[in-house]
Protein backbone atom coordinates (compact mmCIF):
# COMPACT_ATOMS: atom_id res chain seq x y z
CA UNK A 1 0.00 0.00 0.00
CA UNK A 2 1.21 3.49 -0.78
CA UNK A 3 0.52 4.75 2.73
CA UNK A 4 3.19 2.42 4.05
CA UNK A 5 5.98 4.19 2.21
CA UNK A 6 7.50 6.59 4.69
CA UNK A 7 8.83 9.44 2.70
CA UNK A 8 11.84 11.50 3.72
CA UNK A 9 13.16 9.19 6.33
CA UNK A 10 13.31 11.80 9.05
CA UNK A 11 13.28 10.06 12.43
CA UNK A 12 12.49 12.58 15.16
CA UNK A 13 14.61 12.12 18.28
CA UNK A 14 16.64 14.18 20.71
CA UNK A 15 20.30 13.53 20.05
CA UNK A 16 23.47 15.56 19.60
CA UNK A 17 23.34 14.73 15.89
CA UNK A 18 19.76 16.00 15.57
CA UNK A 19 20.76 19.22 17.28
CA UNK A 20 23.64 19.92 14.90
CA UNK A 21 23.42 22.76 12.42
CA UNK A 22 22.09 21.23 9.18
CA UNK A 23 24.65 23.20 7.13
CA UNK A 24 27.52 21.69 9.10
CA UNK A 25 25.94 18.25 8.87
CA UNK A 26 25.54 18.53 5.11
CA UNK A 27 29.11 19.70 4.57
CA UNK A 28 30.48 16.99 6.86
CA UNK A 29 28.57 14.22 5.12
CA UNK A 30 29.87 15.36 1.74
CA UNK A 31 33.39 15.53 3.20
CA UNK A 32 33.06 12.02 4.66
CA UNK A 33 31.84 10.61 1.36
CA UNK A 34 34.76 12.19 -0.50
CA UNK A 35 37.26 10.75 1.94
CA UNK A 36 35.64 7.33 1.82
CA UNK A 37 36.53 7.37 -1.86
CA UNK A 38 40.00 8.77 -1.22
CA UNK A 39 40.86 6.02 1.27
CA UNK A 40 43.12 3.58 -0.51
CA UNK A 41 43.42 0.83 2.09
CA UNK A 42 41.57 -0.85 4.93
CA UNK A 43 43.21 1.35 7.56
CA UNK A 44 41.95 4.60 6.12
CA UNK A 45 38.52 3.14 5.39
CA UNK A 46 38.44 1.68 8.92
CA UNK A 47 38.82 5.18 10.36
CA UNK A 48 35.88 6.39 8.26
CA UNK A 49 33.74 3.40 9.23
CA UNK A 50 34.54 3.89 12.91
CA UNK A 51 33.60 7.54 12.60
CA UNK A 52 30.32 6.70 10.86
CA UNK A 53 29.38 4.00 13.37
CA UNK A 54 30.12 6.36 16.27
CA UNK A 55 27.84 9.01 14.74
CA UNK A 56 25.14 6.38 14.11
CA UNK A 57 25.24 5.30 17.74
CA UNK A 58 25.05 8.94 18.85
CA UNK A 59 22.01 9.61 16.65
CA UNK A 60 19.61 7.47 18.75
CA UNK A 61 18.04 6.15 15.56
CA UNK A 62 17.45 2.37 15.83
CA UNK A 63 20.15 0.34 14.07
CA UNK A 64 17.38 -1.65 12.41
CA UNK A 65 16.45 1.40 10.33
CA UNK A 66 20.03 1.85 9.12
CA UNK A 67 20.21 -1.77 8.09
CA UNK A 68 16.89 -1.40 6.29
CA UNK A 69 18.22 1.58 4.32
CA UNK A 70 20.89 -0.63 2.71
CA UNK A 71 18.25 -3.03 1.39
CA UNK A 72 17.35 -1.14 -1.83
CA UNK A 73 20.99 -1.10 -2.99
CA UNK A 74 21.77 -4.63 -1.92
CA UNK A 75 21.75 -5.76 -5.54
CA UNK A 76 24.22 -3.07 -6.62
CA UNK A 77 26.54 -3.93 -3.76
CA UNK A 78 26.42 -7.63 -4.61
CA UNK A 79 26.94 -6.96 -8.31
CA UNK A 80 29.92 -4.60 -7.99
CA UNK A 81 31.65 -6.74 -5.41
CA UNK A 82 31.14 -9.83 -7.55
CA UNK A 83 32.76 -8.13 -10.54
CA UNK A 84 35.67 -7.01 -8.38
CA UNK A 85 36.01 -10.50 -7.03
CA UNK A 86 36.89 -11.82 -10.47
CA UNK A 87 39.13 -8.98 -11.61
CA UNK A 88 41.87 -9.08 -8.99
CA UNK A 89 45.53 -9.35 -9.92
CA UNK A 90 48.10 -11.89 -8.73
CA UNK A 91 48.10 -15.65 -8.28
CA UNK A 92 44.67 -17.26 -8.73
CA UNK A 93 43.38 -19.21 -5.72
CA UNK A 94 40.65 -20.83 -7.78
CA UNK A 95 40.04 -20.93 -11.48
CA UNK A 96 37.20 -22.07 -13.70
CA UNK A 97 37.47 -21.13 -17.36
CA UNK A 98 37.85 -17.39 -17.54
CA UNK A 99 36.67 -16.94 -13.95
CA UNK A 100 39.54 -16.65 -11.50
CA UNK A 101 39.56 -15.58 -7.91
CA UNK A 102 42.69 -14.11 -6.36
CA UNK A 103 43.46 -12.97 -2.83
CA UNK A 104 43.63 -9.43 -4.15
CA UNK A 105 40.20 -9.88 -5.73
CA UNK A 106 38.68 -11.01 -2.45
CA UNK A 107 40.13 -8.00 -0.67
CA UNK A 108 38.90 -5.66 -3.38
CA UNK A 109 35.38 -7.09 -3.20
CA UNK A 110 35.33 -6.78 0.57
CA UNK A 111 36.63 -3.22 0.31
CA UNK A 112 33.84 -2.25 -2.09
CA UNK A 113 31.16 -3.80 0.13
CA UNK A 114 32.38 -1.89 3.17
CA UNK A 115 32.78 1.36 1.24
CA UNK A 116 29.31 1.35 -0.34
CA UNK A 117 27.63 0.26 2.90
CA UNK A 118 29.38 3.04 4.83
CA UNK A 119 28.37 5.48 2.11
CA UNK A 120 24.70 4.52 2.40
CA UNK A 121 24.86 4.59 6.19
CA UNK A 122 26.26 8.10 6.39
CA UNK A 123 23.76 9.46 3.86
CA UNK A 124 21.01 7.74 5.84
CA UNK A 125 22.40 9.37 8.97
CA UNK A 126 21.87 12.75 7.35
CA UNK A 127 18.30 12.08 6.21
CA UNK A 128 17.32 10.33 9.46
CA UNK A 129 18.45 13.19 11.64
CA UNK A 130 17.59 16.19 9.46
CA UNK A 131 14.06 17.11 8.45
CA UNK A 132 13.55 17.94 4.75
CA UNK A 133 12.85 21.58 5.60
CA UNK A 134 16.08 21.87 7.56
CA UNK A 135 17.91 20.29 4.67
CA UNK A 136 16.58 22.71 2.05
CA UNK A 137 17.28 25.56 4.44
CA UNK A 138 20.87 24.40 4.70
CA UNK A 139 21.17 24.08 0.93
CA UNK A 140 19.79 27.57 0.50
CA UNK A 141 22.29 29.04 2.95
CA UNK A 142 25.22 27.17 1.46
CA UNK A 143 24.33 28.26 -2.07
CA UNK A 144 23.77 31.87 -1.06
CA UNK A 145 27.01 33.14 -2.61
CA UNK A 146 25.53 32.14 -6.00
CA UNK A 147 22.82 34.77 -5.54
CA UNK A 148 25.51 37.36 -6.36
CA UNK A 149 25.69 35.77 -9.80
CA UNK A 150 21.90 36.31 -10.14
CA UNK A 151 21.08 32.67 -9.52
CA UNK A 152 17.62 32.67 -7.86
CA UNK A 153 18.78 30.58 -4.90
CA UNK A 154 15.86 31.43 -2.64
CA UNK A 155 13.31 30.60 -5.30
CA UNK A 156 14.95 27.25 -5.98
CA UNK A 157 14.98 26.46 -2.27
CA UNK A 158 11.31 27.47 -1.99
CA UNK A 159 10.42 25.24 -4.92
CA UNK A 160 12.26 22.36 -3.31
CA UNK A 161 10.57 22.91 0.03
CA UNK A 162 7.14 23.01 -1.60
CA UNK A 163 7.86 19.92 -3.67
CA UNK A 164 9.01 18.02 -0.59
CA UNK A 165 6.06 19.25 1.41
CA UNK A 166 3.57 18.04 -1.19
CA UNK A 167 4.96 14.58 -1.80
CA UNK A 168 3.16 13.02 1.20
CA UNK A 169 0.02 15.00 0.38
CA UNK A 170 -0.04 13.78 -3.20
CA UNK A 171 0.72 10.22 -2.10
CA UNK A 172 -2.27 10.36 0.20
CA UNK A 173 -4.36 11.80 -2.60
CA UNK A 174 -3.23 9.03 -4.96
CA UNK A 175 -4.19 6.46 -2.37
CA UNK A 176 -7.66 7.99 -2.02
CA UNK A 177 -8.24 8.16 -5.77
CA UNK A 178 -7.01 4.59 -6.18
CA UNK A 179 -9.44 3.42 -3.51
CA UNK A 180 -12.29 5.33 -5.12
CA UNK A 181 -11.59 3.84 -8.55
CA UNK A 182 -11.09 0.37 -7.10
CA UNK A 183 -14.48 0.76 -5.45
CA UNK A 184 -15.85 1.30 -8.96
CA UNK A 185 -14.22 -1.93 -10.05
CA UNK A 186 -11.01 -0.57 -11.57
CA UNK A 187 -8.60 -3.46 -12.02
CA UNK A 188 -5.08 -2.23 -11.35
CA UNK A 189 -3.38 -5.52 -10.70
CA UNK A 190 -3.90 -7.73 -13.71
CA UNK A 191 -3.65 -7.61 -17.47
CA UNK A 192 -0.81 -6.97 -19.89
CA UNK A 193 1.34 -3.88 -20.20
CA UNK A 194 -1.15 -1.91 -22.32
CA UNK A 195 -4.04 -2.79 -19.98
CA UNK A 196 -2.04 -1.64 -17.01
CA UNK A 197 -1.09 1.66 -18.59
CA UNK A 198 -4.74 2.20 -19.55
CA UNK A 199 -5.77 1.41 -15.98
CA UNK A 200 -3.63 4.33 -14.81
CA UNK A 201 -5.68 6.93 -16.69
CA UNK A 202 -8.55 7.03 -14.16
CA UNK A 203 -5.94 7.69 -11.47
CA UNK A 204 -3.60 10.11 -13.21
CA UNK A 205 -6.24 12.50 -14.54
CA UNK A 206 -7.89 13.20 -11.18
CA UNK A 207 -4.43 13.40 -9.62
CA UNK A 208 -3.26 16.05 -12.09
CA UNK A 209 -6.48 18.01 -11.71
CA UNK A 210 -6.09 18.02 -7.95
CA UNK A 211 -2.37 18.88 -8.09
CA UNK A 212 -3.14 21.93 -10.24
CA UNK A 213 -5.99 22.92 -7.93
CA UNK A 214 -3.65 22.71 -4.94
CA UNK A 215 -0.96 24.69 -6.75
CA UNK A 216 -3.36 27.51 -7.59
CA UNK A 217 -4.71 27.53 -4.03
CA UNK A 218 -1.21 27.68 -2.61
CA UNK A 219 -0.17 30.48 -4.97
CA UNK A 220 -3.24 32.50 -3.98
CA UNK A 221 -2.60 31.90 -0.29
CA UNK A 222 1.03 32.98 -0.65
CA UNK A 223 0.07 36.12 -2.52
CA UNK A 224 -2.54 36.94 0.10
CA UNK A 225 0.27 36.99 2.63
CA UNK A 226 2.33 39.28 0.36
CA UNK A 227 5.03 36.71 -0.38
CA UNK A 228 7.63 38.20 -2.72
CA UNK A 229 10.67 35.99 -2.84
CA UNK A 230 14.07 36.24 -1.21
CA UNK A 231 14.89 39.96 -1.21
CA UNK A 232 15.03 41.27 2.37
CA UNK A 233 13.35 38.18 3.80
CA UNK A 234 14.19 37.16 7.37
CA UNK A 235 14.08 33.65 8.81
CA UNK A 236 11.95 32.38 11.65
CA UNK A 237 14.54 29.78 12.55
CA UNK A 238 18.00 31.32 12.22
CA UNK A 239 20.70 28.69 11.94
CA UNK A 240 23.45 28.87 14.56
CA UNK A 241 26.78 27.11 14.57
CA UNK A 242 27.24 25.87 18.14
CA UNK A 243 30.18 24.47 20.12
CA UNK A 244 29.12 20.93 19.24
CA UNK A 245 29.23 21.78 15.56
CA UNK A 246 32.77 23.14 15.85
CA UNK A 247 33.80 20.05 17.79
CA UNK A 248 32.37 17.65 15.20
CA UNK A 249 33.93 19.72 12.42
CA UNK A 250 37.31 19.42 14.13
CA UNK A 251 36.91 15.69 14.72
CA UNK A 252 35.95 15.07 11.12
CA UNK A 253 38.92 17.05 9.81
CA UNK A 254 41.14 15.00 12.10
CA UNK A 255 39.63 11.76 10.76
CA UNK A 256 40.18 12.95 7.20
CA UNK A 257 43.79 13.81 7.98
CA UNK A 258 44.26 10.29 9.39
CA UNK A 259 42.93 8.88 6.13
CA UNK A 260 45.51 10.82 4.15
CA UNK A 261 48.29 9.71 6.49
CA UNK A 262 47.13 6.09 6.17
CA UNK A 263 47.23 6.41 2.40
CA UNK A 264 50.92 7.32 2.58
CA UNK A 265 52.04 5.04 5.38
CA UNK A 266 50.26 1.81 4.43
CA UNK A 267 50.34 0.18 1.01
CA UNK A 268 47.42 0.71 -1.34
CA UNK A 269 45.15 -2.23 -2.13
CA UNK A 270 45.93 -2.45 -5.80
CA UNK B 1 -31.62 -11.63 7.31
CA UNK B 2 -28.20 -10.14 7.74
CA UNK B 3 -26.61 -9.15 4.45
CA UNK B 4 -23.31 -8.03 5.98
CA UNK B 5 -21.80 -9.32 9.18
CA UNK B 6 -18.48 -8.79 10.87
CA UNK B 7 -16.76 -11.26 13.16
CA UNK B 8 -14.11 -9.86 15.52
CA UNK B 9 -13.12 -7.48 12.75
CA UNK B 10 -9.81 -5.77 13.54
CA UNK B 11 -7.56 -3.46 11.58
CA UNK B 12 -4.13 -2.28 12.68
CA UNK B 13 -2.29 0.47 10.80
CA UNK B 14 1.49 0.24 10.47
CA UNK B 15 1.78 -3.10 12.20
CA UNK B 16 5.29 -3.74 13.46
CA UNK B 17 6.39 -0.09 13.22
CA UNK B 18 6.66 2.50 15.99
CA UNK B 19 3.52 4.12 14.53
CA UNK B 20 1.29 1.07 15.11
CA UNK B 21 -2.32 2.02 15.79
CA UNK B 22 -5.45 -0.10 16.08
CA UNK B 23 -8.21 1.61 14.11
CA UNK B 24 -10.89 -1.04 14.43
CA UNK B 25 -10.84 -3.40 17.39
CA UNK B 26 -12.88 -6.63 17.46
CA UNK B 27 -16.04 -5.22 15.96
CA UNK B 28 -19.03 -7.56 15.73
CA UNK B 29 -21.99 -6.07 13.93
CA UNK B 30 -24.67 -7.35 11.64
CA UNK B 31 -26.37 -5.25 8.98
CA UNK B 32 -29.87 -6.33 7.95
CA UNK B 33 -30.93 -6.57 4.34
CA UNK B 34 -32.90 -3.53 3.21
CA UNK B 35 -32.20 -1.34 6.22
CA UNK B 36 -30.95 2.24 6.28
CA UNK B 37 -28.11 2.24 8.77
CA UNK B 38 -26.59 5.46 10.03
CA UNK B 39 -22.96 5.40 11.18
CA UNK B 40 -21.78 8.10 13.56
CA UNK B 41 -18.63 8.59 15.56
CA UNK B 42 -15.99 11.09 16.44
CA UNK B 43 -13.21 11.85 13.93
CA UNK B 44 -10.70 9.01 14.27
CA UNK B 45 -13.17 6.60 15.83
CA UNK B 46 -12.59 4.04 13.09
CA UNK B 47 -15.66 4.65 10.91
CA UNK B 48 -13.75 5.09 7.65
CA UNK B 49 -11.54 2.08 8.25
CA UNK B 50 -14.57 -0.03 9.11
CA UNK B 51 -16.52 0.85 5.98
CA UNK B 52 -13.46 0.32 3.78
CA UNK B 53 -13.22 -3.22 5.09
CA UNK B 54 -16.88 -3.87 4.37
CA UNK B 55 -16.29 -3.67 0.60
CA UNK B 56 -12.85 -5.22 0.58
CA UNK B 57 -10.76 -2.12 -0.04
CA UNK B 58 -8.85 -2.86 3.14
CA UNK B 59 -8.02 -6.38 4.16
CA UNK B 60 -8.69 -6.96 7.86
CA UNK B 61 -5.69 -7.63 10.10
CA UNK B 62 -7.83 -10.28 11.76
CA UNK B 63 -11.48 -11.24 11.85
CA UNK B 64 -13.93 -11.62 8.98
CA UNK B 65 -16.46 -9.75 6.90
CA UNK B 66 -19.34 -11.97 5.83
CA UNK B 67 -21.43 -11.02 2.80
CA UNK B 68 -24.54 -13.23 2.70
CA UNK B 69 -22.77 -15.44 5.23
CA UNK B 70 -19.65 -15.92 3.13
CA UNK B 71 -16.20 -14.55 3.97
CA UNK B 72 -15.40 -11.91 1.34
CA UNK B 73 -11.68 -12.78 1.44
CA UNK B 74 -12.26 -16.49 0.89
CA UNK B 75 -10.93 -16.04 -2.65
CA UNK B 76 -8.90 -12.80 -2.85
CA UNK B 77 -9.00 -12.98 -6.66
CA UNK B 78 -12.76 -12.49 -6.60
CA UNK B 79 -12.68 -9.39 -4.39
CA UNK B 80 -13.84 -7.18 -7.27
CA UNK B 81 -17.18 -9.00 -7.26
CA UNK B 82 -17.63 -7.93 -3.64
CA UNK B 83 -16.91 -4.33 -4.60
CA UNK B 84 -19.65 -4.46 -7.23
CA UNK B 85 -22.15 -5.75 -4.68
CA UNK B 86 -21.09 -3.36 -1.92
CA UNK B 87 -20.85 0.08 -3.54
CA UNK B 88 -18.82 2.76 -1.85
CA UNK B 89 -19.08 6.53 -2.24
CA UNK B 90 -16.09 8.21 -0.64
CA UNK B 91 -15.95 11.63 0.96
CA UNK B 92 -15.71 14.36 -1.68
CA UNK B 93 -16.25 11.80 -4.46
CA UNK B 94 -16.12 14.51 -7.16
CA UNK B 95 -12.31 14.20 -7.13
CA UNK B 96 -12.56 10.78 -8.79
CA UNK B 97 -14.13 12.07 -12.04
CA UNK B 98 -11.85 11.63 -15.04
CA UNK B 99 -13.69 10.86 -18.30
CA UNK B 100 -14.42 13.14 -21.24
CA UNK B 101 -18.14 13.24 -20.56
CA UNK B 102 -20.24 12.74 -17.48
CA UNK B 103 -22.04 9.82 -19.11
CA UNK B 104 -18.78 8.00 -19.87
CA UNK B 105 -17.63 8.58 -16.30
CA UNK B 106 -20.80 7.10 -14.84
CA UNK B 107 -20.37 4.14 -17.23
CA UNK B 108 -16.91 3.36 -15.80
CA UNK B 109 -18.27 1.14 -13.01
CA UNK B 110 -20.84 -0.79 -15.08
CA UNK B 111 -18.26 -1.38 -17.83
CA UNK B 112 -15.80 -2.75 -15.28
CA UNK B 113 -18.57 -5.19 -14.36
CA UNK B 114 -18.42 -6.45 -17.92
CA UNK B 115 -21.66 -4.93 -19.23
CA UNK B 116 -21.95 -4.01 -22.91
CA UNK B 117 -21.84 -0.35 -23.94
CA UNK B 118 -25.63 -0.19 -24.36
CA UNK B 119 -26.34 -1.85 -21.02
CA UNK B 120 -23.81 0.37 -19.25
CA UNK B 121 -25.35 3.47 -20.76
CA UNK B 122 -28.80 2.34 -19.69
CA UNK B 123 -27.56 1.87 -16.10
CA UNK B 124 -25.82 5.24 -16.22
CA UNK B 125 -28.93 7.10 -17.37
CA UNK B 126 -30.99 5.45 -14.65
CA UNK B 127 -28.41 6.30 -11.98
CA UNK B 128 -28.26 9.89 -13.21
CA UNK B 129 -32.03 10.04 -12.87
CA UNK B 130 -31.87 8.70 -9.29
CA UNK B 131 -29.38 11.37 -8.26
CA UNK B 132 -31.33 14.14 -9.99
CA UNK B 133 -28.68 14.87 -12.62
CA UNK B 134 -30.28 16.65 -15.58
CA UNK B 135 -30.01 14.62 -18.84
CA UNK B 136 -28.48 17.55 -20.76
CA UNK B 137 -25.49 17.52 -18.37
CA UNK B 138 -24.56 13.98 -19.36
CA UNK B 139 -22.79 15.03 -22.54
CA UNK B 140 -20.74 17.72 -20.81
CA UNK B 141 -17.22 17.34 -19.44
CA UNK B 142 -17.35 16.54 -15.72
CA UNK B 143 -14.96 19.44 -15.10
CA UNK B 144 -17.54 21.94 -16.42
CA UNK B 145 -20.13 21.05 -13.78
CA UNK B 146 -20.78 22.93 -10.57
CA UNK B 147 -19.67 21.47 -7.24
CA UNK B 148 -23.08 20.01 -6.42
CA UNK B 149 -23.51 18.56 -9.91
CA UNK B 150 -20.08 16.96 -9.77
CA UNK B 151 -21.04 15.36 -6.47
CA UNK B 152 -24.22 13.93 -8.03
CA UNK B 153 -22.30 12.65 -11.04
CA UNK B 154 -19.81 10.89 -8.77
CA UNK B 155 -22.53 9.31 -6.64
CA UNK B 156 -24.32 8.22 -9.83
CA UNK B 157 -21.08 6.50 -10.86
CA UNK B 158 -21.45 4.13 -7.91
CA UNK B 159 -25.24 3.78 -8.04
CA UNK B 160 -24.90 2.77 -11.72
CA UNK B 161 -23.35 -0.51 -10.60
CA UNK B 162 -26.65 -1.22 -8.84
CA UNK B 163 -25.03 -2.43 -5.61
CA UNK B 164 -27.02 -4.41 -3.04
CA UNK B 165 -25.36 -2.40 -0.30
CA UNK B 166 -24.53 1.26 -0.83
CA UNK B 167 -22.10 2.93 1.56
CA UNK B 168 -22.02 6.73 1.54
CA UNK B 169 -19.28 8.52 3.46
CA UNK B 170 -20.53 12.02 4.27
CA UNK B 171 -22.23 12.56 0.92
CA UNK B 172 -23.49 16.02 1.88
CA UNK B 173 -20.23 17.49 3.22
CA UNK B 174 -19.51 20.90 1.76
CA UNK B 175 -22.91 21.34 0.08
CA UNK B 176 -25.20 24.28 0.78
CA UNK B 177 -28.24 23.61 3.05
CA UNK B 178 -30.61 23.30 0.11
CA UNK B 179 -28.25 20.97 -1.75
CA UNK B 180 -27.96 18.79 1.36
CA UNK B 181 -31.73 18.46 1.75
CA UNK B 182 -32.31 17.64 -1.90
CA UNK B 183 -29.48 15.10 -2.05
CA UNK B 184 -30.65 13.38 1.14
CA UNK B 185 -34.25 13.15 -0.13
CA UNK B 186 -32.95 11.65 -3.35
CA UNK B 187 -30.90 9.07 -1.50
CA UNK B 188 -33.94 8.26 0.62
CA UNK B 189 -36.25 7.86 -2.36
CA UNK B 190 -33.62 5.75 -4.14
CA UNK B 191 -33.54 3.54 -1.05
CA UNK B 192 -37.33 3.26 -0.98
CA UNK B 193 -37.57 2.40 -4.67
CA UNK B 194 -34.67 -0.03 -4.82
CA UNK B 195 -35.21 -1.50 -1.32
CA UNK B 196 -31.46 -2.01 -1.00
CA UNK B 197 -29.29 -1.62 2.06
CA UNK B 198 -27.74 1.78 2.73
CA UNK B 199 -25.00 2.80 5.13
CA UNK B 200 -24.76 6.53 5.69
CA UNK B 201 -21.75 7.94 7.51
CA UNK B 202 -22.40 11.48 8.66
CA UNK B 203 -21.44 14.07 11.21
CA UNK B 204 -24.82 15.71 10.89
CA UNK B 205 -27.16 14.26 13.50
CA UNK B 206 -30.05 16.01 11.75
CA UNK B 207 -29.33 14.13 8.52
CA UNK B 208 -29.04 10.85 10.41
CA UNK B 209 -32.21 11.51 12.42
CA UNK B 210 -34.14 12.14 9.21
CA UNK B 211 -33.00 9.07 7.34
CA UNK B 212 -31.68 6.16 9.39
CA UNK B 213 -33.71 3.22 10.72
CA UNK B 214 -30.87 2.02 12.90
CA UNK B 215 -27.71 3.64 14.12
CA UNK B 216 -24.18 2.36 14.66
CA UNK B 217 -22.11 4.44 17.05
CA UNK B 218 -18.34 4.03 16.79
CA UNK B 219 -16.15 5.14 19.66
CA UNK B 220 -12.36 4.71 19.93
CA UNK B 221 -12.18 1.72 17.55
CA UNK B 222 -15.15 -0.11 19.12
CA UNK B 223 -18.78 -0.46 18.13
CA UNK B 224 -20.29 1.40 21.07
CA UNK B 225 -23.99 1.03 20.23
CA UNK B 226 -26.10 -0.52 17.48
CA UNK B 227 -29.80 0.06 17.92
CA UNK B 228 -32.78 1.85 16.42
CA UNK B 229 -32.17 5.53 15.84
CA UNK B 230 -34.78 6.49 18.41
CA UNK B 231 -33.29 4.35 21.15
CA UNK B 232 -29.77 5.61 20.45
CA UNK B 233 -30.77 9.25 20.43
CA UNK B 234 -32.77 8.73 23.65
CA UNK B 235 -29.41 8.28 25.40
CA UNK B 236 -28.15 11.81 24.95
CA UNK B 237 -25.93 11.69 28.05
CA UNK B 238 -24.07 8.64 26.84
CA UNK B 239 -23.63 10.18 23.38
CA UNK B 240 -22.33 13.41 24.82
CA UNK B 241 -19.83 11.55 26.99
CA UNK B 242 -18.19 10.25 23.79
CA UNK B 243 -18.19 13.63 22.10
CA UNK B 244 -21.35 13.25 20.03
CA UNK B 245 -24.70 14.92 20.36
CA UNK B 246 -28.32 14.30 19.47
CA UNK B 247 -30.21 16.30 16.80
CA UNK B 248 -31.02 19.84 17.94
CA UNK B 249 -34.74 19.17 17.82
CA UNK B 250 -34.32 16.10 20.04
CA UNK B 251 -32.48 18.24 22.55
CA UNK B 252 -35.28 20.79 22.59
CA UNK B 253 -37.91 18.11 23.06
CA UNK B 254 -35.93 16.45 25.86
CA UNK B 255 -35.65 19.80 27.61
CA UNK B 256 -39.39 20.48 27.17
CA UNK B 257 -40.18 17.12 28.69
CA UNK B 258 -37.88 17.86 31.60
CA UNK B 259 -39.88 21.04 32.19
CA UNK B 260 -43.12 19.12 32.41
CA UNK B 261 -44.52 18.92 28.86
CA UNK B 262 -45.56 15.35 28.04
CA UNK B 263 -43.86 15.30 24.62
CA UNK B 264 -41.96 12.39 23.10
CA UNK B 265 -38.28 12.85 23.97
CA UNK B 266 -37.08 10.68 21.13
CA UNK B 267 -38.46 13.01 18.50
CA UNK B 268 -36.06 13.04 15.56
CA UNK B 269 -37.36 15.55 13.02
CA UNK B 270 -38.79 19.04 13.06
CA UNK B 271 -41.97 17.76 11.36
CA UNK B 272 -42.61 15.28 14.16
CA UNK B 273 -41.99 17.98 16.75
CA UNK B 274 -44.41 20.30 15.00
CA UNK B 275 -47.17 17.69 15.10
CA UNK B 276 -46.75 17.45 18.85
CA UNK B 277 -46.29 21.12 19.60
CA UNK B 278 -48.92 22.81 17.44
CA UNK B 279 -51.82 21.66 19.66
CA UNK B 280 -50.09 23.39 22.60
CA UNK B 281 -49.55 26.56 20.69
CA UNK B 282 -53.15 26.61 19.54
CA UNK B 283 -54.20 26.19 23.15
CA UNK B 284 -55.99 22.92 22.51
CA UNK B 285 -54.08 21.22 25.30
CA UNK B 286 -53.14 23.00 28.53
Amino acid sequence: MIADITFGQFFPAKSPIHRMDPRVKLVLVVLMIVFMFLAKNFFGLGVMVAFTVAAMLLSKVPMKLYIKSVKPVLFIIAFTSLINLFYGSGEPLWQFGFLRITLNGIFNALFIVIRITALIMISALLTFTTSPTQLTDAIERLLKPLAKLHVPVHEFAMMMTIALRFIPTLLEETDKIMSAQKARGADLESGGLIDRVKALIPILIPLFVSAFRRAFDLATAMECRCYHGGEGRTKMKVLHVSGGDVLSLGLSCLACAVVIVCNFVFPSLR
Amino acid sequence: MAILETKDLTYVYGQGTPFERTAVDHVNISIEEGEFLGVIGHTGSGKSTLIQMLNGLLRPTSGQVLLDGEDIWKDPKQIRRVRFRVGMVFQYPEYQLFEETVLKDICFGPKNMGLSDEQAEECARQAAHFTGLKPELLEKSPFELSGGEKRRAAIAGVIAMDPDVLILDEPTAGLDPNGRDVLLSQILSYHQQRKNTILLVSHSMEDIGRTADRLLVMNSSHAEMLDTTRRVFAQSDRLESIGLRVPQITRIMTELRRRGFPVDESTLTVEEALRQLIPYLKGEIQ
